[in-house]
């Protein structure tokens, strides 16, 4: 009962202090900005006469471009929204009120990463939702496989939520962000190496990237994800962000569950342990 | 529930021979050390039911840290705590349980009514409860007028009351007060009196932590002086009558005489203007000393008898580290 009352209130806090409102007003800017620029694309296609397979091809490579920047934007506002929630609760002594009541402690942590849980599938649901419609109504074309796509970029907001979690019983609001943010940039940088290590057959490099996402696995659940979502010949022709030129094993995206879940379970644990 | 009164005016005496049930609150040897810095060295405390007990010391004596332990917020380092019959921290006694934190802070976004319905839902009471119990309690603390406004444009004043109504919602009979009136002006202060008296009547027990001497002095059956986190003594105020009394007359025609005449009840007497200071060695004697003044013509415009100061014993205690 607890865990609900707790996810209720961090969703209601989210849309009462305006995060959750400004939040779907970026995503719809977002679409909106996405839908103009695809449009006048379309409409200038349509105008030079261009062959059928790159008439499909152009707006596939704008939805995956599109994709990519929802699973930026998802993963940093995952980061922003949640990262002051058990920190800065702790530092102002609210989190006392609550902590005297009669529910343990597991139950605030799992409540209020419910909430959060909740807030950011609805919002990834908007984006990914949103983009592949816009495209859809436009060009007839939509992600390849957009179930799969969309719960591995969940997976991935859902991890960063853990650590972000975890971070937060450990350190204060800003140390929290820092390390959270900069475990991202360390996975992005060594999903990169990784590309390059693989087109140019380095397999230090290779190993390098394999050990970034094992340290963070974030930018293999979106490359496994881009794999899933655009055309099998576009992924082997491009090398881009959605490029397969290594592409993560499916072990790779069990272990970051593994690795949410755990990071989660070590949350819960702390914040049960610490003095408040 | 306990029953109005009940154990209200136990005495030191009897304290001892509380079996462990009747405690509201016992610890032995408790201790907290912080990154190797001891903030409570050896707190042992005996607070029976329905009991109003205050806790006195200079800041940083490890006030606050001990009612952490007590609720389970902070774990201590060694040493046992049991409340209400339970160890400190279990989270089914804290259905009993109510906390004033000293800096009262809650998210500032919901409005008064909704914060008392969120922690009321927290102590698991129901909806149908709360519409009843709500308005009530906004009503007690003076907010009535505020239901609807949201925290953040609240005065110090107006979060700790409602603070102090979320911290009475569930009835509960073991009450945690960290410094409940140091927002509040002189009419909030009556208020917390009031409330406290209440609480006493229908048998709760208060524990009160306050820099204010004077209303620990007024409001509490017994006091524990803490310092470097350990009782350096208790007081039961009820009972500070009952041995010397030192009684304070204002009179508009006193005289040497009549001075001289009180000296066969008092250990000492001193006249001043209009103010007459005795020192008598049982309560007992006093209505004699006031029939004796009455009869002699004294026109008394106030007989007071004085508790001992808490004052003089919280700064004898405090010594020159004091710093209220």
């Amino acid at each position: 009962m607890g865990t609900w009352i707790m996810a209720g209130v961090t969703f209601r806090e989210a849309a009462r202090k305006k995060i959750l409102w400004m939040a779907i007003a970026a995503g719809l800017a977002f679409l909106a900005l996405f839908g103009t620029g695809l449009h006048y694309q379309m409409k200038d296609l349509a105008a030079r006469g261009m062959n059928p397979i790159l008439l499909k091809q152009i707006p596939g490579t704008m939805l995956m471009v599109g994709l990519y920047a929802i699973d930026l934007l998802t993963v940093v506002m995952t980061v922003l929204v949640s990262v002051d929630t058990l920190s800065g609760e702790i530092a102002s002594g609210t989190i006392q009120a609550v902590a005297t009541k009669p529910l343990p402690r597991w139950q605030i942590v799992l409540g209020k990463w419910l909430g959060f849980a909740a807030m950011m599938t609805a919002y990834l649901a908007l984006l990914v939702g949103g983009i592949n419609l816009i495209t859809y109504a436009m060009a007839r074309v939509t992600a390849h496989n957009v179930p799969q796509g969309f719960a591995l970029m969940w997976l991935e907001s859902v991890l960063l939520l853990s650590i972000t979690f975890f971070f937060g019983t450990h350190y204060s609001t800003l140390t929290n962000g820092v390390l959270a943010l900069g475990l991202v940039g360390l996975a992005f940088l060594g999903g990169w190496i990784e590309q390059i290590g693989a087109v140019t057959s380095t397999t230090s490099a290779v190993n390098v990237g394999i050990v970034a996402s094992i340290i963070m696995p974030s930018e293999a659940l979106w490359r496994r994800a881009a794999n899933s979502m655009q055309s099998p010949l576009a992924s082997v022709l491009n090398f881009s962000p959605f490029s397969s030129a290594s592409l993560p094993s499916s072990t790779m995206v069990v272990y970051a569950g593994v690795y949410a879940a755990v990071a989660l379970f070590f949350a819960i644990r702390s914040f049960s342990r610490r003095d408040l | 529930m306990m029953q109005a009164g009940e154990s209200a005016s136990t005495t030191a005496g009897q304290i001892a021979a509380q079996p462990a049930a009747d405690l509201a609150i016992a610890t032995r040897g408790l201790r907290k050390v912080f990154d190797g810095k001891v903030a409570v060295r050896s707190l042992t405390l005996e607070v029976p039911r329905g009991e109003i007990f205050g806790f006195l010391g200079p800041n940083g004596a490890g006030k606050s840290t001990s009612l952490k332990m007590l609720l389970g917020l902070v774990a201590p380092t060694r040493g046992q705590a049991t409340v209400l019959g339970h160890p400190a921290g279990d989270v089914g006694t804290r259905r009993k349980i109510g906390f004033l934190p000293e800096h009262f802070r809650f998210y500032d976004w919901l409005t008064s009514a909704e914060l008392l319905r969120l922690h009321g839902r927290l102590y698991g009471m129901s909806h149908a409860s709360l519409r009843q119990k709500v308005p009530e309690l906004l009503d007690l603390v003076g907010l009535a007028e505020h239901a609807g406004k949201r925290l953040r444009d609240f005065s110090k004043g107006m979060l700790q009351r409602i603070g102090l109504a979320q911290a009475l919602l569930n009835d509960p009979e073991l009450i945690f007060l960290d410094e409940p009136t140091s927002g509040l002006d002189p009419a909030g202060r009556r208020l917390v009196r009031d409330i406290i008296k209440a609480q006493r009547q229908r048998g709760a027990t208060v524990l009160l932590n306050s820099h204010l001497l004077s209303e620990v002095e007024i409001t509490c059956d017994r006091v524990a002086f803490i310092k470097h986190g350990e009782v350096i003594e208790t007081r039961d105020l009820n009972s500070l009558l009952e041995g010397q009394t030192t009684v304070l007359v204002r009179a508009s025609n006193l005289t040497p005489e009549m001075a001289a005449g009180v000296e066969k009840w008092a250990s000492s007497v001193a006249l001043q203007d209009h103010q007459l200071t005795l020192a008598v060695p049982s309560r007992e004697a006093l209505p004699e000393v006031l029939r004796y003044l009455i009869s002699r013509g004294a026109e008394i415009y106030e007989f007071t008898p004085q508790r001992l100061s808490l004052e003089e014993r919280f700064l004898q205690i405090v010594g020159s580290e004091g710093g209220l």
